[in-house]
């Protein structure tokens, strides 16, 4: 069941309150391993077992849950991601910055003096959804998802930024690489990033 | 233990899947056909958590070290113990040197080979399925090769009847003819952007049909039909998506996430595939045209709670028929 209180741009305060109904939920059904909640970028989805809990009575509780939630801010921390721009990792840099109507210098200038925030993780283990990238390097994702993005490539869709924790599809386009770990399902917690951090891109080349 | 005798990369150690770790980004895995395991499990009388090994790589051979009561469900295939043809789902004890082979189906895509107390891999974030997109869990997060061991949870084998024993699933046999006619009908809800299509998408996406191509693995199926437009471009911010959701991206092209789904997407969802139908989705190959019948909550819930039923009294069957030896 998705919650979606969102209106199509993103609201860093509702991702706020957003985050901190998630930790209410999972507190109000921990005892339920059927339960699972997964905070999504201005939205929130509730997993669960039907035959236990109705659907009409999930949806009452998620409504009620969110009318006394408020916004409590969740403590920020920067990690800062090293980047060389560009090269075979970055295929799609030149025609973002053409696209953008910025020289490549200036696109990179741009992507890495933003100050990025961790909305969500999801969609492969340890992805952090970015929220913070300059509006005019926004852009469509691609019509036809690429089945294979290496680990590390810096990427960008719609109006978030990420990095790829491990070598999966993706429809966002390439910008360049890092060579930071993101995901170790040994480690605990598992991922570098989690929802509330800050994100800095550090320019450590471009290549052509 | 028993020895792996083939290679297969797609042959995995799969379990009911992975939960409460959606919220890092990783994926529930687990069986793709949910019925198959839980009616093997049930043949061989294991917890319905235990896991077992996905084969979708044809011929699978493999060589037991031990006496271990098995069973070989899902895909309608021909298995041999030794020089004994089985039927299908059928369940029975094989000795120490005794090989096991599991032909490529004459209808469906994967078969299920459990063993009595379940593979005995370490769970991984509490769970022994293999997570291909991580590359964790399961046997050294891979797919199995010839050569490899696996051992099985210590038990002694406990045979019900010598010939062994079956079971056929309500639904079995007419799903085996979905599938012999190459046409497999799944129920699915309406999905959140289901009225943001235009009304000849809507009807297409109900009434005809959409064929599972090439790229089509675990994560999920792309589809290819009747193309299903928005009545206006619509980019969505990230949100949790499930197995079952169908999206589709700009191109008008459906995909079905499955066991591996990712746990976020961006792209319009008109429709989820109900539950208790995704198993069916599990056994369609690639070429297989797959037709979507609209329904709502409450079909799904009340088909949820049948199957549910129907699993839990093969259970109680096969545990009376075990006591009574």
């Amino acid at each position: 069941m998705l919650f979606d209180p969102g209106t199509g741009v993103f609201d860093a305060a509702m991702q706020t309150r957003l985050h901190a109904m998630a930790k209410r939920i999972e507190a109000a059904l921990c005892a339920n391993d059927a339960t699972e909640v997964v905070l999504g970028v201005n939205n929130v989805m509730l997993i669960f077992n039907p035959l236990e809990l109705h659907p009409d009575e999930a949806s009452a509780l998620l409504l009620r849950l969110w009318d006394t939630t408020d916004a409590v801010a969740i403590a920020e921390k920067t990690i800062e991601i090293p980047v060389i721009y560009g090269g075979a990792a970055g295929e799609d840099l030149n025609a973002l910055a053409t696209g953008a109507g910025l020289s490549v210098d200036e696109y990179v200038r741009r992507h890495s003096e933003a100050t990025y925030f961790v909305a969500c993780i999801g969609s492969m283990p340890g992805f952090a959804y970015m929220t913070g990238l300059p509006s005019e390097l926004a852009v469509p994702r691609r019509r036809v998802p690429r089945m294979k993005v290496d680990e590390g490539t810096v990427i960008v869709g719609g109006a978030q930024a990420g990095v790829m924790p491990c070598t999966a599809p993706s429809g966002w386009h390439l910008l360049g690489k890092t060579t930071e770990r993101l995901f170790d399902p040994l480690k605990s917690p598992p991922c570098l990033f989690e929802p509330g951090n800050q994100v800095r891109f550090i320019v450590k080349g471009v290549e052509a | 233990m028993i020895t792996v005798l083939s290679n297969g990369a797609p042959n995995l150690v799969q379990d009911t899947g992975r939960r409460g770790h959606l919220g890092f980004g990783v994926s529930r895995s687990g069986a793709m056909d949910a019925l198959a395991l839980a009616i093997g499990n049930a043949l061989v009388r294991n917890q319905p958590t235990d896991a077992a090994i996905e084969i979708s790589l044809f011929p699978f051979r493999v060589r037991f070290q031990e006496d271990l009561d098995f069973a070989v469900t899902g895909a309608d295939c021909a298995v041999r113990l030794e020089d004994t043809e089985l039927a299908p789902w059928w369940g029975r004890t094989a000795r120490a040197g005794q090989t096991l082979v599991i032909e490529r189906p004459k209808r469906g895509a994967r078969a299920y080979l459990c063993l009595g107390g379940g593979v005995d891999v370490a769970p991984v974030m509490g769970s022994r399925s293999t997570d291909l997109k991580g590359a964790f869990g399961g046997f050294e997060g891979r797919g199995l090769r010839r050569g490899d061991v696996l051992k099985v949870n210590a038990r002694a084998p406990r045979p019900v009847r010598a010939a062994g024993l079956g079971v056929v699933p309500a639904d079995l046999p007419s799903f085996w003819d979905e599938l012999s006619s190459g046409l497999v009908t799944v129920r699915a809800i309406p999905g959140p952007e289901y009225p943001h299509f235009t009304d000849e998408a809507k009807k297409a996406f109900a009434t005809t049909d959409y064929e599972v191509t090439p790229d089509a693995n675990r994560v999920g199926y792309r589809l290819s039909g009747t193309s299903l437009p928005l009545s206006s471009p619509l980019e969505l911010l990230s949100h949790g998506i499930v197995p079952g959701t169908v999206q589709v991206p700009p191109s008008g092209q459906p995909i079905i996430q499955l066991a591996e789904a990712n746990t976020c997407g961006g792209y319009p969802k008109i429709a989820t595939v109900m539950e208790a139908d995704i198993w069916k989705l599990g056994q369609a190959p690639i070429g297989c045209r797959i037709r979507f019948a609209l329904t709502d909550v409450d079909e799904a819930v009340e088909t949820l709670r049948t199957r549910a039923a129907e699993i839990s009294k093969v259970r109680q069957t096969l545990a009376l028929m075990s006591q009574r030896g």
